[in-house]
């Protein structure tokens, strides 16, 4: 079979991507729009960005986000590896159920889950705000950390904790030593799907979170909805860069992961 | 020895902690969900613990029943573009050599992780009323007055078709890679024409890649409720958009529940049918 080098695939695959990119661009530029009005151009400048670095409402929304993806995302990777090393040594029909349930989080549409949450969260009688933030977010960054680390765990070579066990290690040990370094190139790419996930919701956060704890996606959300400030573009171009910083990370923790 | 490594008891414990958050935290509050949406709601506040079926019954009632049904109509629009689009560019993609195919996914991906409310506000920037693309469109002569495209159906179509996009792609393109080539040239050798091996071999080999990639565009497009709102300008009722409603300003939880566990209902019933369709348990592309 002879293959002809066709343009088509090449030009339908840029002209896709090329407009994917068209309104995430466009944000960039209207960020270092001098005019106030959000569609006339006024020329180059940075005054969105002055003016965002003198919010301390956004900075605080900001802080609160960062701060529940670390939490969210550190627990979620205890959990999640825990899990999947203690599930891959359970085959019971139960374990196949619990698996079940806990990846709903991320089966689910989002609104579900928000909804659920917000209902017995009030039932508990948890006050709302940040813990109820971090128990929200937990549970859908669980799934993150325990999928990629059972896939893992499933490529790990088992004669290698099996040697240590020979040579005398304990269990705890073994795994410890051994298996914990093969698996953690699968841990961090999971928590780092986690975190950029957590940063990123909006629709469970607007359920779960309190009047005084706000996070950056929920005020985005409110102010796009009350009114546009061009502030949010300079504060959208400022998100995209550290998205590109995330991306870039996990890409050589991935080169990691396959080598 | 490989049995004891295997059965070395309290191995397991360590998945207590999995198994003690996902009883408390997902499965006591999917259960509660069931239960509330059998109760009466309170008329001043809350809800009453008596049991009801009114809250389905009220579903039937055309008014939530109409918003259900275009809340369908809309995602299965949804979908259909996005494997229109989506299936060729994850099919191409998965043809490029390997240098380009990381490239490729590098720029598939970061879309996809940027916040989606970014991304929706460069489209009404785009959409506004002698936004850009009337001043565009104004200026090629193709228009003379501003199409007003913000708050219209067709904006929250593109919006739901952007923002869903990378799954459908990353679905098709993970089972189009791993895909046996060898077979599509065995059908070529013995004869059928290029249009004709791709239905019968590649299309049936894709299959589980394109099925959950509408189930991950399907799913989550009855829920987006915050592009039905940001692009749609609260004209545009989804089910997700019912269901905050009920919760934020009617304040009839047991409704929202009902209205919750039908769509969960949904979801269990799609992810089922492609288990026993394509006998794989996870989904394709998922990560």
């Amino acid at each position: 079979m002879k293959k002809k080098a066709s343009v088509f695939p090449k030009i339908y695959l840029g002209v896709i991507l090329a407009l994917t990119y068209v309104p995430i661009i466009i944000v960039i530029i209207y960020s270092f729009n001098a005019s106030k009005s959000a569609t006339a151009w006024g020329g180059w400048s940075l005054d969105w960005y002055a003016k965002l670095f003198r919010n301390a409402d956004l900075f605080d929304a900001l802080k609160n986000s960062v701060v529940l993806a670390l939490m969210s995302s550190l627990a979620a990777g205890v959990i999640g590896t825990a899990g999947a090393v203690g599930m891959a040594r359970c085959k019971s029909r139960l374990a196949g159920a619990v698996e079940y349930v806990s990846t709903l989080p991320i089966m689910i549409p989002e609104i579900i889950l928000g909804m659920v949450f917000m209902a017995f969260f009030t039932l508990l009688g948890l006050k709302f705000g940040m813990l109820t933030l971090f128990l929200g977010h937990t549970s859908f960054c669980i799934p993150y950390v325990y999928m990629i680390v059972k896939a893992r765990l499933v490529g790990l070579d088992k004669s290698l904790p099996e040697a240590a066990r020979d040579l005398g290690a304990s269990g705890f040990r073994a795994f410890w030593d051994v298996t914990l370094p093969l698996i953690m190139p699968g841990i961090l790419s999971g928590m780092l799907l986690a975190f950029a996930m957590s940063l990123d919701d909006v629709v469970i956060s607007i359920f779960v979170t309190g009047a005084r704890t706000v996070t950056l996606p929920v005020k985005i959300y409110t102010q796009i909805k009350t009114g546009i400030t061009p502030e949010i573009n300079a504060l959208c171009t400022l998100m995209l860069l550290a998205t590109f910083v995330l991306v870039t990370l996990s890409g050589i923790l991935g080169k990691k992961r396959n080598s | 020895m490989k049995k004891r490594f295997l059965k070395k008891p309290g191995a397991g414990i360590a998945a207590v902690p999995l198994w003690m958050f996902t009883l408390v935290f997902v499965a006591g509050p999917m259960v509660y969900m069931l239960i509330l949406s059998f109760l009466t709601r309170d008329p001043s506040w809350g809800v009453v613990n008596e049991f009801t079926l009114d809250n389905y019954a009220k579903i039937l009632n055309p008014v939530y029943a109409g918003t259900y049904l275009s809340s369908l109509k809309l995602a299965l629009s949804t979908t259909a573009i996005t494997l229109v689009i989506g299936y060729p560019f994850g099919y191409f993609m998965a043809r490029l050599s390997e240098k380009w195919k990381k490239r490729l996914m590098m720029l598939v991906v970061v879309p996809f992780w940027t916040n989606a409310l970014v991304r929706m506000y460069g489209w009404i920037i785009i959409f506004r009323s002698n936004g850009l693309l009337d001043k565009l469109l104004m200026g090629l002569g193709v228009t003379d007055a501003p199409l007003r495209l913000l708050y219209t159906y067709p904006a929250v179509l593109v919006g739901m078709v952007y923002a869903l996009l990378p799954f459908m792609i990353l679905s098709v393109y993970s089972s189009v890679e791993k895909m046996d080539w060898s077979l599509v040239e065995a059908a070529r050798d013995l004869g059928a024409s290029k249009a004709r091996a791709f239905w019968t071999v590649t299309a049936k080999l894709t299959l589980p890649g394109v099925l959950s990639g509408v189930i991950l565009t399907f799913i989550p497009s009855m829920g987006l409720f915050f592009i039905a709102d940001v692009l749609g300008g609260g004209k545009f009722m989804l089910v997700g958009n019912l269901i905050r409603d009920q919760l934020f300003s009617a304040r009839d939880w047991p409704f929202a529940a009902a209205l919750a566990v039908i769509l969960t209902l949904l979801t269990t019933l799609f992810l089922w049918l492609y288990r026993k369709i394509t006998h794989v348990r996870d989904l394709e592309g998922i990560l």
